[in-house]
């Protein structure tokens, strides 16, 4: 089947002069935008993580200002775009900077540079918070689903709130949580392009603003596009494999036949 | 409020005129009742007659409506948890071995890091000791050979033992069982039993055993209590409470379990 398609692909393209000289040319410098893809992607999820476990505890936690700010933040991060996110981050607080530096000379700039981030910190951070609210609800329920017992036992041992947390329940909880974080972490990779709309400086592009670069230079924007569309999707091939032997790491301790890969001492990693 | 030994006596537990309310439904109605040194209390009754809520409120997984509980010199009572108390709670807790109707055994850690896994979080353990008095205990459960299988390879009645080795590894002062043995098959409850009188007799380990085992109760309890309805309905040495029932209630649970 899947041949089939590539084959009709493949002579729709040939039809359409595919410039396949072009492309060997331009795919080194468009794959070279991996790295930054990468790097926003990782950045982004590894933030992500952080703020949906924050977020999650906040949420189970009978603390009303952590339940009262975990709330809010994921309202506003899930209920705007993701894409709005961004522009704040890179073109809305500059200019809080700007006028309160105005209001108060006196202010260092170590306090208000931090306000000024370049366009590729932007993006990253606002994936984050955006995924991050996401996942919130996510870690939420994965924490949810581990046995009550569970935590009894852990408070009967005379564990401290974070010692049956990182010992007990969220080494549970990410047998729930791995499987859909995997897929936020695929549709991340692939929000990365929305980064090239932050006109990122050329040194730094990830794959989507080096494609649209060089297509657009060179009226090769057939070619180009589906460069890139390639590399997102191998780049989703990839991880979905090692997304796939993780799971089956994390089901030690469930399946009473060992497994090649499951047979580790202590179980998840976190 | 730590009270220390202020009577000098040999009580590790004391409950005093505990109530437990949830919502609408009181489970527990005026409970007293102390655990002395050395000594096996069998708490028995009907289901919902609050026996299990009694043992929970002991090491404070319940929280009492009303009344005070008394262990290891903490004596606390319900209400809102602050900060301070939560942490009274816990270093109560320390001394309270708790053994579950449904093992509660932490799925992703084989039998060794289970028993391991509350002694390694104290401040200042160090690896090899722990693991050392886990394997020692593992051993003295029976089940040295099963420590690096997870729980779901092991029968109930394993788990079961993993739990008790798992409570014993915090070296508490009392050990709470509730229904130790309900959630197994029959033919595995021996064993089970066969560890906690061992506990009592070799170990003198005071403890206090929700369970419907009348012959464990008949064989290694010093005292039975009988609870209905949310009271001590009546107490004593199995002797009398087998041999001279004195109330019409008990009576007529014993004819029925035994």
């Amino acid at each position: 089947m899947w041949v089939g398609v590539f084959v009709a692909l493949g002579l729709l393209f040939f039809l359409a002069r595919f410039d396949n000289a072009w492309i060997l040319d331009n795919v080194g410098y468009i794959a070279g935008g991996l790295q930054f893809t990468l790097f926003i992607a990782l950045g982004g999820i590894v933030l992500a993580v952080l703020l949906a476990t924050l977020g999650a505890l906040a949420r189970l936690s009978a603390n009303p200002v952590a339940y009262g700010v975990a709330g809010f933040y994921v309202s506003f991060f899930r209920g705007t775009p993701l894409i709005v996110q961004m522009f704040l981050l890179y073109l809305a607080l500059p200019q809080i900077r700007t006028n309160l530096v105005d209001r108060y000379p006196g202010i260092p700039a170590e306090l208000t540079d931090p306000l000024l981030l370049t366009a590729t910190a932007a993006g990253t951070i606002a994936l984050g918070l955006n995924y991050g609210a996401y996942m919130t609800e996510i870690f939420r329920a994965g924490i949810q689903s581990v046995a009550a017992g569970q935590g009894e036992a852990a408070d009967a041992l005379g564990m401290t709130y974070l010692q049956k947390m990182r010992k007990v329940i969220l080494p549970q909880a990410m047998r729930v949580i791995i499987p859909p974080t995997g897929n936020e972490f695929i549709a991340m990779m692939k929000d990365t392009a929305l980064v090239s709309f932050l006109g990122v400086s050329v040194f730094t592009a990830e794959m989507f603003r080096r494609s649209q670069l060089v297509g657009k230079a060179d009226f090769k924007n057939l070619e180009a596009y589906v460069v890139v569309a390639g590399l997102y999707w191998a780049l989703t091939v990839v991880f979905t494999f090692f997304q796939a032997r993780l799971e089956r790491r994390l089901a030690s301790g469930y399946v009473r036949v060992p497994t090649a890969v499951g047979r580790t001492r202590g179980g998840a990693a976190v | 409020m730590r009270v220390g030994d202020v009577t000098g006596s040999d009580v590790l537990v004391r409950v005093e005129g505990l109530h437990k309310r949830f919502g609408r439904l009181e489970v527990l109605r005026g409970v007293d009742m102390a655990l002395h040194q050395g000594e096996v209390v069998v708490i028995f009754g009907r289901s919902g007659s609050g026996k299990s809520t009694l043992l929970r409120c002991v090491n404070f997984l319940e929280d009492p409506t009303e009344g005070t509980v008394e262990v290891a010199g903490y004596r606390l009572g319900g209400g809102h948890r602050t900060r301070r108390k939560r942490e009274q709670i816990r270093r109560l807790r320390l001394h309270v071995g708790m053994v579950f109707q449904q093992f509660n055994l932490f799925p992703q850690l084989t039998a060794l890091d289970n028993v391991m896994c509350g002694p390694m979080c104290l401040p200042g353990a160090e690896d090899k000791d722990v693991r050392r008095r886990a394997l020692g205990l593992l051993d003295r459960v029976g089940l040295a050979d099963k420590a690096d299988e997870h729980p779901i390879r092991l029968s109930g009645g394993q788990q079961q033992r993993v739990a008790i080795a798992r409570a014993l590894a915090m070296q508490p002062e009392v050990m709470l069982f509730d229904e130790p043995t309900s959630a197994l098959d029959p033919e595995l409850t021996g064993e089970v039993l066969a560890v906690m009188k061992s506990l009592a007799t070799e170990m003198h380990m005071p403890m206090l055993v929700v369970t419907h085992e009348m012959g464990f109760a008949r064989e290694v309890a010093d005292r039975m209590v009988f609870f209905h309805e949310g009271v001590i309905l009546e107490e004593g040495p199995p002797q009398q409470v087998f041999g001279a029932t004195r109330h019409p209630e008990t009576r007529t649970f014993l004819d029925a379990v035994l």
